[in-house]
């Protein structure tokens, strides 16, 4: 499903070209779940944006479905993450001004995917029934989390990328949310490649790999 | 390092990172200082001239003795008294004309200084340092101010007037007021031809009674009566003055704004700081000096800018003045030290309205509530509930303003009222719009449009608000004067219809004229016109007496008539009002006048635009009979159009008269057309730098939300959106929200221009004016308020567009 072919990328720094990623290889398969994890400063992240379409890597290629995604315009990555991806962050990034229901709605109304059925099945798995008309800003921060995670589901994507997405909450809440979201991604038929700094959490993904100077060492569960 | 200072460094440390709000507090404080204190420079300059224009003569002569019947008195009466012992010095006061490419008219003052009180001095000077001999003796003097001189134009201290009398040498006093000249009163007397004349008598035997036969013909009057410039200008300097509040206001918005927002960006710091040890009372007199650093800067650039604005508009102020009132104002400032000082404390005042609700809330922020930005919203609800309910008392006001109020003061709070209603209301009004809007329109970015733009309501609301005032404001006074000089045209063309008006020299010349253009057979119409100037209730009133003709139903149009008025006017029993002198006696049709002991019934009223006096028409009979200090003032007369060059000329040559004598209609109607505009000059000017202001308000609002909005609009972007697209929606709610506030901004301009036609007009000058709405007009407003706006948010815009997308991407990652 997901292929990464020495992949390069370097920031420009005060001190001089920062390189991050220095041919990363990665695969994951369709329906599958991967692991990333590293120190911090380590690229991860830059590695997610990228296959996000969020930036540009400076050579090698990211393929999906066997599409090379590099050299795509500005549009065809916005339609590629909205119809084809969905994203959890580890500080959610729910849109304050509308409430949970409407976050909830939001992407899969935008790829014109929307199944109310499936939407209701996601609301009630994760809990949020009773939170429909809150705002972001009115739930915790494991409610919040679940809301970002029903968004990225709610299309039934492809591949959801998720960049800590339990980073910013405690450790039964994290087990609890994670474990969630990984049946939920099963049972939507998506792929997962979740950034994390836990090799607790890591664990519970069907593959795992560490980004160590710039480059992927695989580790089969 | 003592904690005030520890504090005050961490405070001040903020605006290293935020630059555009340390810019847009000062821009605020500095732009309001600046338009208020310019305003004030023009009126302190106007006012500072006319007391200087009626402290010509200062000193203990405490009293005055006029006419009873107002107008001039023999000099015997002076010599009478005199000789009874009264310590009584003569003035003769008179217009002198001089001719030129701008007609100019001075008050020429004719003073004996031998009998003035030792302590009095003349335009400044003390008796004691007066040269008498030259003064008095040949060729004597003639004391000028140095603005007159300047119009004057004359070279080598020698000037004549327009029929053709020499003055004295010109010598300047630079304390002399602007429009005067001051000589000794014998040459005044053979310069105004009214020899053996005097106009009044300073007196300083205030409390003696006068002997009954002079007490037939002469009044003692306080000083205190002779403020009329004063009174009859302070609706004009009035309307400027709230002019000047309103760009005060909407300057004070953005500083407000600003404070606020960097208040609520500072919430955390504020936090930290309490929770590390500084005393709440340390940290808000840091707050406090940092808003003190605030108003003298912003202060000091304010009143350095407002100078720079008066004496941009003082010219046209001063023409106004001139053209109104006829009251002479310099054409260059002079201010004295104190106003310098005003403006500071003015800006340090603003600076308190403007942050002092900053502060408060950042005393009752609780030390351990979280740093909420999204607060605001939350807040949003009770906090519009208090403005609609601060709205509403405001429009009970503004209605008890309406039904009761009585002067210009309570006009001018209706204003105030229902302006300031209004822009607490507007919040309120787009939130309920917008949720209206929320509940038609489906779709993800649809909604999202919508909520969005309500939650960036907060942050915009006062920004949107000064752009509802000085739209409506321009709205209104646009209206007004278009109105006005729509009504005023169609008056001025009705009222100069004669071609040619003559200004004889003086009575007996006038009868010479009528005499001779009465056997010209070119003259169809020939109307002589007498006058006199009379008081009533204290207030001047020009009474004019026309014979009886035909033409006069044709071209004097009135406001309300009772049946056959213009017979029994002529009857000499009648008599017509201006509109303004019949508001300020409250007479109506039918109603007497007693005038020279006469009740006379009024039977007419009509305008009289532009008029700061009373005006009475009577028949030109009955004015010669009863009023003995009535002249033949004017003559106005209509020939065949191909000869009225060669009568003009024929005129000017056989009785000596001036261009500024003989005037042509087309002429007087430039005139007339000519001081319109400049009256509303200045009123224009400061509409358009009120709506500067407020598109200011509005850029540097949009600009500073910019900054805080890339948390909001960059998750849409990883959700799918593209940046150009971002970029659109940004730009189509920035136009949803001030097109939403035009379309108010336009019924609320409308109800102020009816505001200010039928109630501030009405108190203010005493005519009413029929409200026109001009639908070219409204949409080229409604035009430049939504190009304000674009113009406001074109450069945030721009800078958003040009984000790279790893300045998005910072809103995601902690980490690379």
């Amino acid at each position: 499903m997901l292929v990464i072919e020495q992949l390069y990328k370097s920031f420009s720094t005060a001190q001089g070209p920062l390189a991050v990623l220095q041919g990363v290889d990665l695969q994951l398969a369709q329906g599958g779940s991967l692991a990333l994890m590293g120190e911090s400063g380590s690229g991860k992240s830059t590695l997610l944006h990228l296959v996000a379409g969020l930036d540009r890597a400076d050579r090698g290629r990211i393929l999906i479905d066997g599409q090379a995604l590099d050299g795509h315009s500005e549009s065809a990555l916005s339609r590629w993450r909205r119809h084809g991806m969905g994203l959890v962050f580890q500080q959610y990034n729910l849109i304050s001004s509308l409430d949970v229901a409407a976050n909830l709605a939001f992407q899969a109304r935008l790829a014109a995917r929307l199944d109310r059925q499936w939407l209701d099945y996601l609301t009630t798995r994760l809990g949020l029934a009773s939170l429909l008309p809150r705002y972001p800003e009115q739930l915790s921060g494991g409610q919040q989390q679940r809301v970002a995670i029903g968004r990225a589901l709610a299309a039934r994507p492809a591949l959801v990328l998720a960049d800590e997405p339990t980073g910013s909450l405690d450790e039964a809440t994290s087990d609890e949310v994670l474990a969630l979201m990984l049946q939920l991604v099963g049972e939507a038929g998506s792929s997962l490649l979740m950034v994390t700094h836990s090799p607790r959490l890591a664990a519970r993904l069907e593959q795992r790999c560490v980004l160590r100077a710039g480059r992927v060492q695989v580790e089969a569960r | 390092m003592s904690p005030l200072l520890i504090a005050l460094q961490a405070l001040l440390s903020h605006w290293r990172r935020h630059r555009l709000q340390f810019f847009s507090i000062f821009t605020g404080l500095w732009l309001a200082t600046a338009l208020w204190t310019g305003v004030q420079a023009l009126n302190s300059q106007a006012r500072a001239d006319y007391a200087r224009a009626s402290a010509v003569l200062t000193g203990p002569a405490q009293a005055q003795l006029v006419a009873r019947s107002g107008e001039r008195f023999e000099q015997s009466l002076y010599l009478q008294l005199r000789k009874l012992g009264w310590q009584v010095s003569p003035v003769l006061e008179g217009r002198l004309r001089f001719a030129g490419e701008q007609p100019l008219t001075v008050r020429l003052i004719g003073i004996e200084p031998l009998s003035l009180p030792p302590a009095m001095t003349v335009a400044g000077t003390p008796l004691q340092g007066f040269d008498l001999q030259a003064f008095i003796g040949t060729p004597g003097q003639a004391w000028i101010g140095p603005d007159t001189l300047r119009q004057l134009a004359v070279t080598a201290g020698q000037a004549t007037s327009s029929d053709g009398q020499r003055l004295p040498p010109l010598v300047v006093q630079p304390q002399l007021a602007p429009g005067v000249i001051v000589v000794d009163i014998g040459h005044a007397q053979a310069l105004l031809h009214a020899s053996g004349q005097l106009s009044r008598l300073l007196s300083s035997d205030e409390a003696r009674p006068l002997p009954a036969e002079i007490a037939e013909r002469l009044t003692l009057q306080a000083p205190s009566d002779d403020g009329d410039l004063q009174r009859l200008t302070d609706s004009f300097h009035l309307n400027l003055t709230a002019l000047g509040l309103l760009a005060f206001v909407v300057g004070l918005f953005i500083a407000h704004a600003a404070i606020g927002l960097a208040l609520e960006q500072r919430r955390g710091l504020i936090r930290n700081l309490r929770t590390c040890g500084i005393s709440l009372k340390t940290l808000l007199l840091g707050l406090a000096l940092e808003l003190g650093v605030f108003a003298v800067l912003g202060g000091l650039a304010g009143v350095a800018s407002g100078y720079g604005l008066a004496a941009l508009l003082l010219p046209d102020v001063a023409a106004s003045l001139r053209g109104l009132y006829g009251a002479q104002v310099a054409g260059q400032l002079s201010l004295p030290a104190w106003w310098w000082l005003a403006g500071i404390v003015v800006s340090v005042l603003g600076a308190l309205l403007a942050g002092a609700s900053s502060v408060l809330r950042a005393a009752r922020l609780p030390l351990l509530a979280l740093a909420q930005p999204q607060a605001w919203r939350l807040a949003q609800g009770p906090w519009l509930h208090r403005q609609a309910l601060v709205a509403a008392f405001l429009l009970v006001v503004a209605l008890g303003c309406w039904q009761w109020g009585n002067s210009l003061t309570s006009a001018l709070i209706l204003l105030a009222a229902l302006l300031l209603a209004a822009a607490l209301l507007l919040p309120a009004l787009l939130d309920g719009t917008l949720a209206w809007l929320a509940r038609v329109c489906h779709g993800p970015l649809k909604e999202w449009f919508i909520a969005d733009s309500r939650q960036q309501l907060p942050a915009l609301s006062l920004a949107l608000m000064a752009l509802l005032l000085a739209l409506a404001a321009s709205v209104g006074v646009g209206s007004m004067t278009e109105g006005f000089r729509k009504t005023f045209s169609g008056w001025l063309d009705q009222r100069l219809s004669a071609d040619l008006y003559l200004t004889p020299q003086d009575t007996t010349q006038a009868l010479q004229i009528t005499d001779w253009l009465a056997r010209q057979p070119a003259v169809t119409t020939l109307l002589p016109s007498w006058r006199a100037e009379i008081r009533l209730q204290q207030w001047p009133v020009q009474v004019q007496g026309i014979i009886d003709h035909p033409a006069y139903p044709a071209r004097w149009p009135l406001l309300e008539q009772s049946p056959q008025a213009w017979a029994q006017l002529a009857s000499g029993r009648a008599v017509m009002l201006s509109e303004q002198l019949a508001r300020r006696l409250n007479l109506h049709l039918g109603d007497k006048l007693q005038l020279a002991n006469q009740a006379m019934t009024v039977v007419g009223l009509y305008a009289d635009y532009g008029n700061p006096k009373g005006h009475l028409l009577v028949n030109a009979d009955w004015l010669r009979g009863h009023l003995a200090q009535a002249k033949l003032s004017n003559i106005s007369l209509n020939l065949a159009p191909d000869r009225v060059a060669a009568l003009r000329a024929d005129l000017q040559q056989r009785f000596a008269l001036d261009d500024s004598r003989v005037v042509e209609q087309a002429t007087l109607k430039r005139w007339s057309s000519e001081i319109f505009s400049r009256t509303f000059a200045a009123t224009t000017a400061l509409n358009s730098l009120t709506l500067g202001v407020a598109g200011i308000a509005l850029f540097i609002s949009l600009l500073t939300l910019s900054q805080s909005r890339l948390g909001q609009l960059a998750p849409l972007w990883a959700l799918g959106v593209r940046r150009t697209q971002l970029v659109w929606l940004s730009l189509g709610q920035t136009l949803m929200l001030s097109s939403l506030t035009v379309l108010l901004a336009i019924p609320l301009g409308l109800l102020l221009a009816w505001c200010l036609v039928a109630v501030v007009n009405v108190q203010a000058f005493g005519w009413r004016l029929p409200l026109h709405v001009f639908a070219a007009q409204l949409l080229q407003l409604a035009v430049l308020g939504l190009l304000t706006s674009l113009l406001a948010s074109a450069w945030p815009l721009w800078q958003l567009a040009r984000r790279q997308p790893s300045e998005l991407l910072r809103q995601f990652a902690d980490e690379i």
